[in-house]
């Protein structure tokens, strides 16, 4: 595998070498980003039948029957579980990182293709792994998508936690080999085979925020590998590493001493640089856009490279502010509380970047650029709700509610999937050769960000109110159930903008095949994906290798032809 | 008997790499070589990057395992007899000869693995002179020391799993007690580390057979060297935490 070359393979001819098995990074890219679209569908159903079972809990729904609470569990299991994993880190590092960054960087592919195309396939059999344990007696596992033991590490905790709860692990457990493959390709690539120019600092922002998504994945991925090695240990094989004298149904189990924290820290070193392995393409993404449909130069470039390497640096020291109600030392949780506030220091340099990104730009309001105000107005209404959760005083009474389900879904959930949406309509010509309809592109995007603000806000006020999460019945409980109208609103708000997700798909099937044919740089953007032709020949740039004399991002300069200066364009423009 | 034929100008010979197309010169900067041209240098280049990526990963999966042993190692457990917390870590009786026999093993296999590595450099660095019309290097007598390293390699992986059968004799199993389960888990997870570097040493050799080019088997003869040397280092490290920090 290692000695494969990066591009001495030729276009393949066969249907199966060319889409099926392929090694060409955009084909392994758009396959990518299709096994996401098949997931965040999954996903979404799942989340629909969770949404109305909480209030109309005796209902009887498709494919599933009466809802028990265990259903409820592994429901609520399974929808964070793909989504994080399938959607969230598959689709915009595994999709458009795989399709954009080597174009980006005027590469002809990938450093290794073949290892490419196994991260891909591995990825595909650790889906197909997940939805296995919907099938298996007993049904999906209960344990949520943090996996906490020892529910997730005895067989006889409930019905989920039997074979299904085997399927989980195994599933991630692969996911994780597929992602420290992709995260190694990644690396090397950036970092080995830029065109000639293309120097650190030229670098598109989507390049760095998939580099540094790479890097968090190398070092995150190996150590929810090991916490789930540990995982199946005891659950099958009788060892105590998390199981501490536990007794089920009145009987005994045969662990002793195990400590479940230890899984909780190993998980949340894991667990916390995954939201930003979720968020930072997102970032980067929002950045190319907002410079690119400004027709301005990126407010502040250095400072938001600096912004995104302090934010993937700070991810690895905060993973104590998810465990504050574990017993943990009060001056643990300081340290925790304090580096998870620095964290708002960048947070806020990128978003203060982005607004004077578009500070008296000449913004052309296209539906990517939609969707990047829309990341960055997510970014920030989930983001606030950060510092709050990051008070450990504070976090005791919000813990476990549905504050934090608010906060996380706003920041890590829809901020990025809108990341995902900026990016599917900006790149989709370059992709598909084709542009997506413009007007139900704008439908759409009004449709979400309203409904997404009306699902989640509200999930906040709920959260001060003392509503707990995982709960799969509360209307009959007299506190709660008072919350049942605001629930209802956040449910019927949340079929309306599933409902609306079918017009994303319809125009993206439709364009794909009868939308109008896209000009090569159909946005008049400056990077390299769209110097080449549209969509780009198999080794990228037509047997020409590109040669770099500008940064990413030059609208607008003093002197040029036209608003915007493209990377390749030979130096006879001075810029400062 | 080696023969120079001085009507061939050394200048213009194209470098020998099995028949495969002239090598054009190196891309300079950042970008490498072209399509279609195999450009074996920033091949090399690109995977020993690769590799420190892949090592780098390793080490997490091995930082986490160590930290686990540590605080497991702390837990008090509640004892039901004594009415108090004790410390439930437990001992285990490892079969000191034979582990030491496998380190040697695996230190004697990591210096075969650094000589195959430096024969193969000296081949490649070698060919362009041997694929002069008329030049030979004499009578080349190859020591095998490639296959050499894949035989401790196995060596090793047979005593690790006669060290696992006298820890069984023994009465310690993987569930016995927290300790002699980090005795199985280090083991096992080192010896599966070390079986994909084997398996490279193996691909390698089929590449000789299928005729690919000298540096195609270059490169991973080189990046499967460093893998070595650090399972190697890996091993001791192991080793050291099982012996003393018990």
């Amino acid at each position: 595998m290692v000695a494969q070359d990066a591009h001495a393979h030729s276009a393949p001819q066969g249907f199966i070498r060319k889409y099926i098995f392929s090694l060409d990074h955009k084909v392994i890219g758009i396959q990518y980003f299709f096994l996401a679209l098949t997931a965040v569908f999954v996903g979404m159903f799942l989340s629909v039948l969770m949404r109305i079972h909480m209030i109309w809990p005796a209902a009887s729904l498709p494919l599933v029957g009466e809802i028990k609470p265990e259903t409820y569990l592994s429901l609520l299991t399974m929808h964070g579980t793909i989504m994080v994993f399938f959607v969230l880190t598959t689709a915009p590092q595994g999709g458009f990182g795989n399709y954009i960054l080597p174009i980006q960087i005027g590469a002809p592919d990938m450093a290794f293709p073949v290892l490419n195309m196994l991260s891909f396939w591995t990825t595909f059999v650790g889906f197909v792994v997940i939805l296995a344990a919907f099938f298996v007696t007993g049904g999906a596992p209960l344990h949520g998508w943090t996996g906490y033991p020892p529910l997730s590490a005895l067989q006889s905790a409930g019905p989920g936690e039997g074979l299904g709860a085997d399927l989980w692990i195994t599933s991630i457990a692969v996911f994780c080999v597929a992602s420290l493959m992709g995260a190694l390709n990644f690396i090397t690539t950036t970092l080995d085979l830029r065109a000639k120019g293309m120097t650190l600092m030229r670098l598109p922002l989507t390049v760095w925020s998939w580099f540094i998504t790479a890097i968090l994945g190398l070092l995150a991925f190996g150590v929810l590998l090991s916490a789930g090695i540990l995982l199946l240990l005891d659950r099958n094989l009788g060892t105590s590493f998390y199981v501490p004298l536990v007794i089920v149904n009145g009987q005994v189990m045969g662990h002793k001493g195990g400590s479940p924290l230890l899984w909780q820290h190993l998980f949340w070193f894991f667990g916390h640089p995954e939201v930003y392995i979720a968020i930072l393409p997102g970032m980067g993404v929002a950045s190319q856009i907002l410079s690119t449909f400004s027709r301005k130069p990126i407010f502040g470039y250095k400072a938001m490279v600096y912004a995104m390497l302090s934010i993937g640096f700070f991810g690895f020291m905060v993973w104590g502010h998810h465990m504050f109600m574990s017993g943990m030392s009060p001056y643990s949780a300081f340290a925790f509380s304090i580096l998870t506030m620095c964290i708002g220091v960048p947070s806020a340099i990128k978003t203060f970047n982005w607004l004077g990104t578009m500070l008296k730009g000449r913004i052309r309001f296209h539906t990517p650029m939609l969707y990047a105000i829309g990341f960055v107005s997510l970014f920030v209404s989930g983001g606030l709700s950060g510092p709050f959760l990051a008070q450990p005083v504070l976090d005791i009474p919000l813990h476990d509610t549905y504050f934090v389900v608010g906060h996380f879904h706003l920041i890590m959930g829809v901020a990025a999937i809108f990341g995902i949406f900026a990016a599917t309509y900006y790149w989709f010509p370059k992709m598909f050769g084709r542009m997506m309809n413009e007007t139900w592109g704008r439908v759409h995007f009004f449709i979400t960000l309203a409904g997404t603000y009306a699902i989640f806000m509200p999930m906040h006020y709920l959260g001060m109110a003392g509503q707990t999460r995982r709960y799969s019945e509360f209307t009959q409980v007299a506190y709660q159930a008072k919350l049942v109208p605001l629930q209802t609103f956040m449910t019927y708000a949340a079929i309306i903008t599933i409902t609306a997700q079918f017009i994303f798909v319809i125009n993206l099937f439709w364009s794909m095949f009868k939308g109008p044919k896209a000009s090569d740089n159909p946005w008049e953007a400056t990077t390299l994906e769209w110097t080449t032709t549209t969509p780009p020949p198999h080794d990228n740039f037509g047997g020409v290798t590109p040669v770099v004399y500008h940064g990413p991002y030059e609208y607008g300069v003093p002197g040029a032809p036209r608003d915007f200066v493209m990377q390749t364009d030979p130096a006879t423009v001075s810029t400062h | 008997m080696a023969t120079y034929t001085p009507s061939t100008p050394i200048d213009n010979v194209q470098l020998g790499r099995g028949g495969g197309p002239p090598v054009p010169p190196a891309g300079g900067g950042d970008g490498g070589g072209r399509s279609g041209s195999p450009n074996y240098g920033a091949r090399l280049r690109r995977a020993r990057l690769g590799l420190i990526c892949a090592i780098a990963t390793v080490c997490m999966v091995f930082i986490s395992l160590t930290s686990a042993y540590v605080v497991r190692q702390g837990l008090p457990t509640f004892d039901d007899t004594s009415r108090s917390y004790v410390r439930d870590w437990g001992e285990v009786h490892l079969p000191w000869m034979l582990l030491a026999v496998n380190t040697a093993l695996l230190l004697i296999s990591s210096i075969t693995m650094e000589a195959a590595r430096r024969d193969v450099t000296r081949q490649a660095a070698l060919s362009p002179v041997k694929s002069i019309p008329g030049i030979s290097l004499g009578d080349e007598r190859h020591f095998p020391w490639l296959g050499i390293t894949v035989l401790l390699g196995l060596g090793f992986l047979i005593g690790q799993w006669m060290a696992w059968g006298e820890l069984h004799n023994g009465g310690f199993y993987i569930n016995t007690n927290p300790n002699s389960s980090f005795v199985f888990l280090l083991t096992a997870t080192h010896g599966v580390h070390l079986a994909g570097g084997i398996i490279a040493l193996l691909w390698a050799a089929i590449t000789t057979l299928l005729r690919k080019p000298l540096e195609a088997r270059r490169i991973v003869v080189d990046v499967t060297s460093w893998y070595w040397h650090f399972m190697a280092f890996l091993w001791i490290y192991i080793f050291a935490l099982l012996a003393f920090a018990r």
